[in-house]
């Protein structure tokens, strides 16, 4: 807004001569603004009034409900269930993925021969789809012929049913999950280190502080933007990972590996309410609010970082 | 840094292939022996030829082409123009709107599967790919790119061409475009590998052969109740992911800095 004003008061804008410029502005935004009030705006406030109506059958048309939508969600066991995985998995894969990123880019930063290769090694996993992920992976967790059986095998275990045991499931879809997002995370940790101040650490040596030392009280402090940022971006990404689930258990055992966009689709497409999805897509939207709020103090704060 | 580090270093790296190791390994073996690692064990391509027939993957393959090209090409223009506007037109409401396309890089369309698919449903569009496609033509991160590219781009450049009688689209085509081609090379990486991908959505709008990309006919093909030996399922998945795949490993700098510019907005 005060770029836009100092030109128009310099008399710069060779557009705003012809005072066409709200013309042209607004003629040239409207194509992608039609879609995309269509396919975001719009959805977003129909499903907030959806999820005040009853699903219409045949027989019966939808009607005005008021809250009774929002009263069947609190009583609804599976949706604090799929809830309590959400931040089950956003607990086990973030930390995780988030400390080996770390680790991936301090190795390929440092003197590592072949770093090139070793780079190329962690990042791959990231260009894969979720899809062909589950398909890679669903291989470890079969049973008898899985490569996990095989393994425990060799200690004398029994074979375990990975993915349809509740206590395992979970953990083989985090592992899993690490796997994949784990390289994408080093790129943002990468770039930050790189643009770290050599010289920080040629003092740091003259002084004689350890690698540990340094890290601990230097490169890890100086990260910490970085680090919030991936933080975010990996609790986001955690509530829209779900492909893998339509491969390696639907849900299942027992809603035990269920998720909240997994669960909107299954009552969606599966069940066929769609007021009671219209309800927990509006949870999501409440969620993925919050973290936007979030994402954006960082990066209000982020500026003062500069 | 010291040998045991940069063998951890290594082995970490072998870690993370080991699983597309482990699936070329059994794609390219008869399924008998997609188990025993027997460096002597023969090569066959049979696994590739059953994947390719068992399940309609040349149909596919052309959907995701479609679907693929589709979006990015529409994306380039609307793009083009909004984030034009956003850079260099000071028209009333601008911040608001600006505000309101961000919206977007939250609210993905995938998220709202439930309404989409019933504006689909009015609009016709269930089970085509234009209607695969549709929700993602306006992206919200490439408008935020393009005006972020657009707004480095000196104004000196644009009066110059404006004196010498281009019009202002003549100004977008002749001046901005060029000047941001690094932006439209990272933006068509990133829109690429997402909607090669891409998996939810596809899946929800589309139920016919003829319009289900890769990822949908891979879930398919994979899922267990398919009754499809591992080596096939090994050889498919590896089928759909080679084309990406070997764009990254050929331009493998310029995806990874693609990928950080998406992540950073």
């Amino acid at each position: 807004m005060r770029e836009g004003l100092s030109h128009s008061e310099k008399g710069s804008d060779p557009f705003s001569i012809f005072s066409m410029k709200h013309v042209y502005g607004w003629l040239l935004l409207t194509p992608a603004a039609i879609l995309l009030i269509a396919f975001t705006h719009y959805p977003a406030a129909a499903t907030l009034f959806e999820s005040f109506f009853s699903t219409g059958t045949v027989v019966r048309p939808s009607r005005f409900v008021g809250l009774a939508n929002y009263a069947a969600l609190a009583d609804d066991p599976v949706f604090w269930k799929v809830l309590g995985n959400n931040a089950v998995f956003a607990l086990a894969t973030i930390p995780t993925s988030i400390a080996l990123a770390l680790l991936m880019a301090i190795w390929v930063n440092g003197k590592l021969p072949a770093r090139a290769l070793v780079r190329l090694g962690y990042f791959t996993p990231t260009v894969l789809p979720m899809i062909a992920v589950a398909n890679l992976w669903l291989f470890f967790y079969t049973p008898q012929i899985g490569l996990l059986d095989k393994v425990t095998g060799l200690f004398g275990s029994p074979s375990h049913n990975w993915l349809g045991d509740p206590h395992t499931v979970m953990a083989c879809l985090s592992v899993m999950t690490v796997w994949k997002e784990a390289g994408f995370f080093m790129i943002f940790y990468l770039a930050a280190l790189q643009s770290l101040s050599p010289e920080l650490e040629d003092a740091a040596r003259v002084e004689g502080a350890s690698r540990w030392y340094f890290f601990r009280r230097v490169t890890f402090p100086l990260l910490m933007p970085t680090t919030l940022f991936v933080m975010v971006n990996a609790t986001i990404n955690s509530f829209k990972l779900v492909d893998h689930l339509f491969i390696l258990t639907k849900g299942g055992p027992d809603n035990a590996s269920n998720l909240l966009l997994y669960y909107i689709y299954q009552v969606a497409f599966s069940f066929f309410d769609t007021a009671y999805a219209s309800t927990l897509t509006v949870v999501l939207l409440a969620l993925l609010a919050g973290l936007a709020l979030m994402q954006f103090m960082l990066v209000e704060r982020r500026v003062h970082y500069r | 840094m010291n040998a045991a580090e940069k063998g951890a270093a290594w082995l970490l790296g072998a870690l993370w292939v080991a699983p597309l190791v482990y699936a070329a390994w059994a794609a390219f073996h008869p399924a008998a022996l997609a188990t025993h690692f027997d460096p002597l064990a023969p090569v066959t391509l049979d696994n590739f030829r059953k994947a390719w027939t068992y399940a309609p993957f040349p149909r596919h393959f052309l959907n995701t082409v479609i679907l693929v090209t589709m979006v990015l090409s529409a994306q380039l223009v609307l793009c083009t123009l909004a984030g034009f506007a956003f850079a260099r037109f000071d028209f009333a409401g601008r911040e608001i709107a600006f505000g309101l396309v961000l919206v977007q890089l939250m609210v993905m369309p995938e998220v709202l599967i439930v309404e989409n698919y019933r504006t689909m449903a009015r609009l016709g569009l269930v089970d085509t790919i234009l209607g695969i496609g549709l929700p993602y033509m306006a992206s919200a991160f490439g408008i935020f790119l393009l005006r972020q590219t657009f707004k480095t781009i000196p104004r000196e450049l644009e009066e110059a061409a404006r004196v010498e009688g281009c019009s202002w689209l003549g100004v977008l085509w002749r001046v901005y475009v060029p000047l941001a081609r690094p932006t439209y090379l990272a933006y068509a990486l990133v829109s690429v590998s997402y909607h090669w991908n891409n998996f939810l959505w596809p899946l929800v709008i589309t139920n016919s052969v003829n319009t289900r990309p890769l990822t949908v006919g891979l879930a398919i093909f994979g899922a267990p109740e398919s009754g499809v030996d591992w080596a096939v399922i090994s050889a498919g998945t590896l089928m759909a992911v080679a084309p990406l795949l070997a764009a990254f490993l050929l331009f493998q700098r310029q995806f990874m800095q693609s990928f950080m510019q998406a992540g950073i907005k």
